[in-house]
């Protein structure tokens, strides 16, 4: 598993019909983020200018330069969540875990993220909490959903590793 | 995945594979369609289906009763959803608990298990036919009606529905030229915003000089608050599919691509496996159903930029590089995808050509307007009762998709507002809901049909908060290449921003509406040129909320932030201490049984506290 994409790579050297984003799409399925060492060495590997290769993850929103959570906690802010409430619940989130969106908690436990629509729009305000959906979500509730994600995942782990 | 026959190397073998289909099913006497859409799914549906599966099996059912897991069917509200049929029995908030219920009762004798049909809003009875559930009733569902009998993962269940006979139609009594002259002549325009007619399109493709031709179909839904897209890739994946096929015999592509968006993981999958699927049995690839025709379909990913659904910008996605638009011309059809002609389609208007091709340009033309033909599929959502997907034909008006399909407002609350065409979009007010759904009038109208987003707004929802989201929405979004579009869009979020903070005048409103002609005029791509629709459109028919804001100071729908404030009222109060207790700010004091207070300095304005208040005592001015 470790170092996958690289060792294809360096297995092949050049392009191999490649682009920039799926190479980078690889490299992030494997990171979970693009971690710069590692991009350095691709762009080595596949002759591809490093600084487009920057401009690139730094273009499209689904790429991240920085180590993400291992929880994904991510608000929809598409329109029609926007209308029912979204803003107020990023801004629970938020101040609930003491990260503002795009950034992790500092324990390395959850990263918090908003995006433009997931097309579930009847659901709004939606809220996904590693890849599980809650719909109608309220400020109230933003507590006691990590709360209790929390409880049943977090604390149980913080306790194993004393 | 099934198992499929050898590759079909004539029409009749098609024809002959789907008699084997049919025959092989001879034996099912009922369906049971659990819903797989993103409701459902988050509401358990996966689990129900695996129970109900493992059920059929224990009662010996199995061979007798089809058991399908479906896109989206429509009411994510009232999900999980199960339809029983025969007779479309339609039950909504189903729980593994009700299983042996609907096997005993509904499959075995035939009876209808009452709890579990939806109950409908307006009149408060229960309805057991999906056919008459008004929501569904007053569509026209071409596209997504047969979402229910269809499993994506299986190409036979979309066979025996009389699929792929179009792309035969068209493979073995069509020439190209008269493929296109259909499309042309049904007047189908595109329906990803521009409403381009897409026989045009097509014919430009064709006639452009050059080999190596390519057909994309556009899965980059990015309106916010859109997801017919998703919705049909989801649950009819072949639909599409054979769209794409058609449109690349039509315009002499080889190579087909499905750009989506990689928000839609299930889309993505479901795409991929269609094309597998199709593949296999020869309805993809070198010389298919023995026409001469060859034509492969990959998918490719997208990674979250708005500006991507921008054709020329799209196409340098697709290439793995900064998706910035371009200069046009050269056109697409020029020069596209690695320089090769290319032509770029919306998901549904891809999934229009089947059933075009299939009933006659003829048959297609009675549905819409003079101008805009067919069916359009709406994600109606917001402030109305049933949320959801809604196809009706073009010409049918705001108020009929809001008020008799939509069921009205939530909560008995006013209508106040509309929004159409996303952040390219407009909002439209009450005195012009009689006004159909076509593209020239919303344009007149200062909006935009778009990609059939249309969220509902009450009274509760502020016009300057809407304009400042959908600016901010588009700052974020914005590629930065041209001077207006980057800086102009920011201005102007600076200047709504001021209005929102109470903190604007009458001569900044009169310098915004200067601006956003600036930007409109200014900039390359539909992106800057329609960016200030949104806040245009809400100073034109809301121009006394943006009074109330400038020159009083006030919110009159009560959602910026610097300009309302909470208190409880002392009459109402009990002291029960629920706001205390829930206040995340510590900004509520009191001691119990007695009024409490709210400390100003200290309230964040996350307004739980009027949530959680069962005596409606804490009020928001």
């Amino acid at each position: 598993m470790e170092k996958r994409v690289l060792d294809q790579l360096q297995g092949s050297p050049g392009r191999n019909g490649i682009s920039i984003v799926s190479l980078l799409q690889l490299i992030q399925q494997e990171y979970n983020y693009l971690p710069e060492e590692v991009l350095r060495e691709a762009a080595l590997a596949t002759g591809f200018p490093l600084i487009e290769m920057f401009r690139v993850a730094t273009f499209y929103k689904s790429f991240s330069l920085v180590p993400r959570g291992k929880h994904t906690i991510t608000a929809c802010c598409g329109t029609a969540c926007h209308v029912r409430g979204s803003e107020k619940v990023v801004r629970e989130i938020s101040k609930t875990l003491g990260v503002a969106p795009g950034e992790t908690t500092p324990d390395g436990q959850y990263t918090v993220e908003t995006v433009n629509c997931l097309g579930a729009c009847a659901l709004a305000p939606l809220v996904v909490l590693d890849g599980q959906y809650y719909g109608g979500v309220t400020p109230a509730g933003v507590g006691k959903l990590i709360g209790g994600h929390r409880r049943h995942d977090y604390s149980c782990e913080a306790a194993g590793s004393k | 995945m099934e198992v499929l026959a050898a590759r079909l190397s004539t029409p009749d073998q098609l024809a002959e594979y789907r008699k084997q289909v049919l025959l092989r099913r001879e034996k099912i006497k009922f369906q049971l369609s659990v819903c797989g859409g993103t409701g459902c799914s988050g509401g358990g549906s996966k689990l129900i289906r695996d129970r109900l599966r493992e059920y059929l099996e224990q009662q010996g059912l199995s061979e007798t009763v089809a058991l399908k897991f479906t896109g989206c069917l429509g009411l994510c509200e009232q999900g999980p959803l199960v339809i029983v049929s025969p007779g479309e029995y339609f039950y909504h908030r189903v729980s593994e608990s009700d299983i042996p219920e609907i096997i005993g009762q509904t499959i075995l004798r035939g009876e209808l298990v009452e709890r579990l049909l939806y109950i409908d809003p307006a009149s408060g009875e229960r309805i057991a036919s999906a056919h008459e559930i008004p929501f569904l009733k007053k569509q026209s569902r071409i596209l997504l009606g047969d979402n229910w009998r269809i499993d994506p993962a299986a190409i036979d269940d979309y066979l025996v529905l009389g699929g792929y006979e179009s792309l035969v139609k068209a493979l073995v009594s069509l020439s190209s030229n008269a493929v296109i002259e259909q499309i042309k002549h049904s007047r189908l325009r595109g329906r990803g915003g521009a409403g381009f007619p897409t026989g045009v399109k097509w014919e430009e493709c064709r006639r452009a000089a050059g080999t190596d031709k390519y057909i994309i179909c556009n899965a980059d839904e990015g309106d916010p608050g859109a997801f017919m897209d998703r919705s049909l890739l989801e649950g009819n994946p072949h639909l599409v599919l054979e769209g794409l096929i058609i449109g690349g015999y039509a315009v002499g592509a080889g190579e087909g691509v499905v750009f989506v968006r990689s928000e839609y993981p299930t889309a993505v999958n479901n795409i991929k496996q269609a094309i597998v699927m199709a593949e296999s049995l020869g309805l993809l690839g070198e010389n298919i159903l023995g026409s001469g025709f060859n034509f492969r379909v990959r998918v490719s990913v997208g990674a979250g930029a708005f500006v991507s659904g921008e054709t020329s910008a799209l196409i340098r996605s697709v290439e793995g590089f900064v998706g910035e638009p371009r200069q046009k011309p050269p056109h697409l059809a020029e020069r596209g995808l690695n320089n090769k002609p290319t032509v770029v389609n919306n998901v549904e208007t891809l999934a229009n050509v089947p059933y075009l091709i299939r009933f006659g340009a003829d048959s297609y033309r009675e549905r819409g307007t003079e101008k805009s033909k067919g069916t359009k599929i709406f994600s109606l959502v917001g402030k109305v009762n049933n949320t959801g997907l809604v196809e009706v034909p073009l010409g049918i008006t705001l108020r009929d998709i809001i008020f008799e399909i939509g069921g009205g407002i939530r909560g008995r609350k006013k209508f106040k507002a509309v929004q159409t065409g996303g952040p390219s979009g407009g909002c439209l007010p009450e005195q012009l809901l009689d006004l159909p759904t076509d593209f020239e009038e919303l344009s007149e109208a200062g909006s935009m049909m778009g990609s059939g987003g249309m969220i509902v707004m009450d009274e509760e929802t502020c016009m300057v908060d809407l304009a400042r989201y959908f600016l901010a929405f588009l700052k974020d979004e914005s590629c930065g290449n041209c001077f207006s579009c980057r800086e102009g869009i920011s201005r102007l979020l600076e200047m709504v921003e001021q209005i929102s903070r109470g903190e604007s005048s009458l001569e900044q409103l009169s310098l915004l509406q200067e601006l956003a002609a600036v930007v409109k005029d200014a900039s390359l791509c539909g992106l800057g040129q329609t960016a200030p629709n949104p806040v245009l459109s809400a100073i034109r028919y809301f121009h006394e909320e943006y009074l109330a804001h400038i020159v009083e100071r006030r919110c009159p729908a009560g959602v910026c932030r610097a300009l309302v404030s909470y208190s409880i009222n002392d009459q109402l109060c009990t002291g029960c201490g629920a706001c205390l207790k829930s206040c995340p700010s510590e900004a509520v004091s009191g001691e119990k049984k007695l009024p409490h207070h709210i400390s100003t300095e200290k309230c964040t304005k996350c307004g739980i506290c009027l949530e959680t208040c069962r005596f409606g005592a804490v009020m928001k001015q």
